[in-house]
């Protein structure tokens, strides 16, 4: 009986590094493997790439086995495409050889001509094919790397930090074509990253990792709530919503979103109604107010729920809050322990979240 | 006599050719897995073999014909099974000569060609294991035309230094014409019979030759360095 997704045990130890994870991953989507340098994060893709090797590992992916006891698909027998963190090309070859290097091997000629070409589109770079990697920008490298991965056809993508190496002007120009990747891609993608931004914004899923271990797993946006985690701790600290986009006031240049469990009112998105987007409200742009607010500056205003509070350092507050009655919708608010005291707030206390920003991710 | 070489010095410009150039061609099938093997195992072997390698760099050519020598001899082990297998012995003969600069001309071929693998590094190797390029596929369509300079300069320097050689011939080949008397023995013939003129015209060829060769490597080079 055929299982999907990905299902991956593995445990290593090299004395000062040591790996011991048991996953079950979806088998479609983006999923983030979260951590500092060090977590085992890069070695987990490795492992699963088949690059690094451990004795008693199992892997296996939408069903097929790639690694059990003795049993160990070589790297160049799995139906994969990797990512490195520096774009690594062929210094011998154009980027057109490039594409076709693993192209050419990966057989059937002409579904691997479709794959290219939609690679090549996908990633913009049919200008940059015939040019070799030191005429290429950092950037630009980047994406013929990914578009490489991509024109092999494969099962699953590994990403492992694909954008870590360029500096934030190059982040910009390629992260538009990693969401987009994210949006038509129909295979899993594992993608290594340290950055909380990156998460949010491309991710599914979300694997935490700690010192070579798993600390969490689950949705973004359960992640980026989970107040005993450093995310929701930190000045950044944020919710990321799924949202819908309802409808257009062109007159006061509004977007109206709906939300599981109440409506948003944004600045004028280059969106379509009915498309589905990602948005990001800041802990720091939420306050808490007790009555609802009669009349106020902010437009957003949510009835809300006390889920938790805790503490945090320089007599700082975080709350985390369920909007709505099924309190599906996870939001944050940091507001200062006066406030919380002066507001005598506790957990299930029903209040008004007012937002005061909110930011589309992508 | 043409430019004024003799019939014996123009054969013994062909025999030298032909012993730089199957030294080299193979040095590059014997050194190249070698060179492989040192630029990425992590043995503690790595340290004995790379050693042994670079020996003739620093040994007398005496001393190194010396046990050729008497290995290739009718006692010693390479003899004996030579005599076994009908072949006679080696020494005083080509292919005693070959064996000889193969061994005494390895270094200048592992050595380039294992730095040039050693600066590859891993990563090429595991992109091209990702695009599905098995480990012969990845040598030869990854290694080969990134360690290009590498094994370029290998090839140069192994044909130069097996021309150049002298005192390996002497022990192992001794002086026969058409079979092991090279360009360098039959200078030193020239120079022992005072025959001044002649040694000449063939030392003065060995000079341009060598001049042109790393004049060539050291332009040349960088160039395919580049990218």
């Amino acid at each position: 009986m055929a299982q999907n997704g990905i299902q991956a045990r593995f445990a290593l130890d090299y004395g000062d590094f040591s790996l011991k994870v048991d996953l079950d991953l979806p088998g479609r989507g983006v999923t983030a493997l979260f951590g500092h340098s060090g977590s085992g994060k890069t070695t987990l893709l490795r492992l699963i790439a088949g690059l690094n090797r451990t004795r008693d590992g199992y892997l296996r992916v939408n069903g097929v086995l790639w690694q059990e006891g003795k049993q160990f698909v070589p790297t160049h027998h799995r139906p994969l495409g990797y990512v490195f963190q520096e774009a690594s090309l062929f210094a011998h070859l154009t980027a057109r050889g490039n594409l076709a290097y693993g192209m050419k091997r990966a057989g059937n000629a002409a579904m691997g001509r479709d794959a290219l070409d939609q690679a090549v589109e996908l990633l913009g770079i049919s200008h940059l094919l015939e040019r070799r990697p030191h005429q290429l920008s950092g950037g630009e490298r980047q994406r013929v790397a990914i578009a490489r991965a991509l024109a092999v056809q494969p099962r699953l993508l590994l990403m492992d930090e694909p954008l870590a190496a360029l500096d934030l002007k190059r982040k910009r120009e390629i992260l538009p074509y990693l969401e987009r990747l994210h949006d038509t891609l129909e295979i899993p993608v594992l993608y290594v990253t340290h950055s909380p931004d990156e998460v949010a914004r491309l991710a599914d899923t979300v694997v935490m990792l700690e010192q070579g271990q798993v600390r969490t797993q689950g949705s973004v946006s359960a992640l980026f709530s989970r107040l005993d985690l450093t995310l929701a701790q930190d000045q950044d600290a944020s919710a990321i919503i799924e949202a819908v986009v309802l409808s257009h006031d062109d007159h006061y240049a509004l977007t109206r979103l709906k939300i599981a469990g109440g409506h948003l009112s944004v600045a004028r998105l280059q969106r379509h109604v009915g498309e589905l987007v990602r948005i990001r409200i800041h802990a720091r742009d939420v306050s808490l107010a007790l009555d609802e607010p009669g009349t106020s500056s902010i437009v957003n205003i949510l009835p809300a729920q006390i889920l938790e509070l805790r503490e945090l350092e320089q007599a700082q507050m975080v709350v985390k809050l369920g909007i709505g009655s099924s309190e599906q919708t996870l939001l944050l608010a940091r507001i200062t322990r006066h406030s919380c005291d002066r507001l005598r707030l506790h957990q299930g206390q029903s209040l008004f979240a007012q937002v005061k920003a909110v930011a589309l991710m992508d | 006599m043409g430019l004024g070489f003799s019939d014996a010095d123009l054969q013994a410009i062909w025999l030298t050719a032909r012993l730089a150039g199957l030294t080299t061609v193979l040095l590059l099938i014997i050194g190249t897995p070698i060179a492989w093997w040192l630029a990425r195992t992590r043995s503690r072997l790595k340290a004995v073999v790379g050693a042994v390698v670079a020996l003739p760099l620093v040994l007398p050519a005496t001393v190194m014909g010396f046990y050729l020598l008497l290995v290739m001899g009718p006692q010693g082990p390479v003899g004996q099974l030579t005599q076994s297998l009908g072949i006679g012995l080696l020494p005083f003969t080509f292919w005693g000569l070959l064996l000889a600069s193969v061994f005494y001309s390895m270094p200048f071929v592992v050595q380039p060609i294992q730095n040039a693998i050693e600066a590859l590094g891993e990563r090429p190797l595991e992109v091209a294991a990702t695009l599905r390029a098995g480990p012969w596929d990845r040598f030869f369509t990854v290694v080969v035309p990134l360690a290009r300079p590498g094994f370029f300069t290998a090839a140069i320097l192994g044909f130069a230094h097996t021309v150049g050689e002298f005192g390996v011939v002497l022990m192992i080949g001794g002086n026969i014409p058409g079979a092991t008397r090279v360009v360098s023995v039959q200078i030193y013939d020239y120079v022992e019979a005072m025959d001044y003129a002649q040694a000449h015209w063939l030392a003065g060829s060995m000079v341009v030759f060598s001049f042109v060769v790393l004049l060539a490597l050291y332009t040349l080079n960088p160039q395919v360095r580049r990218f």
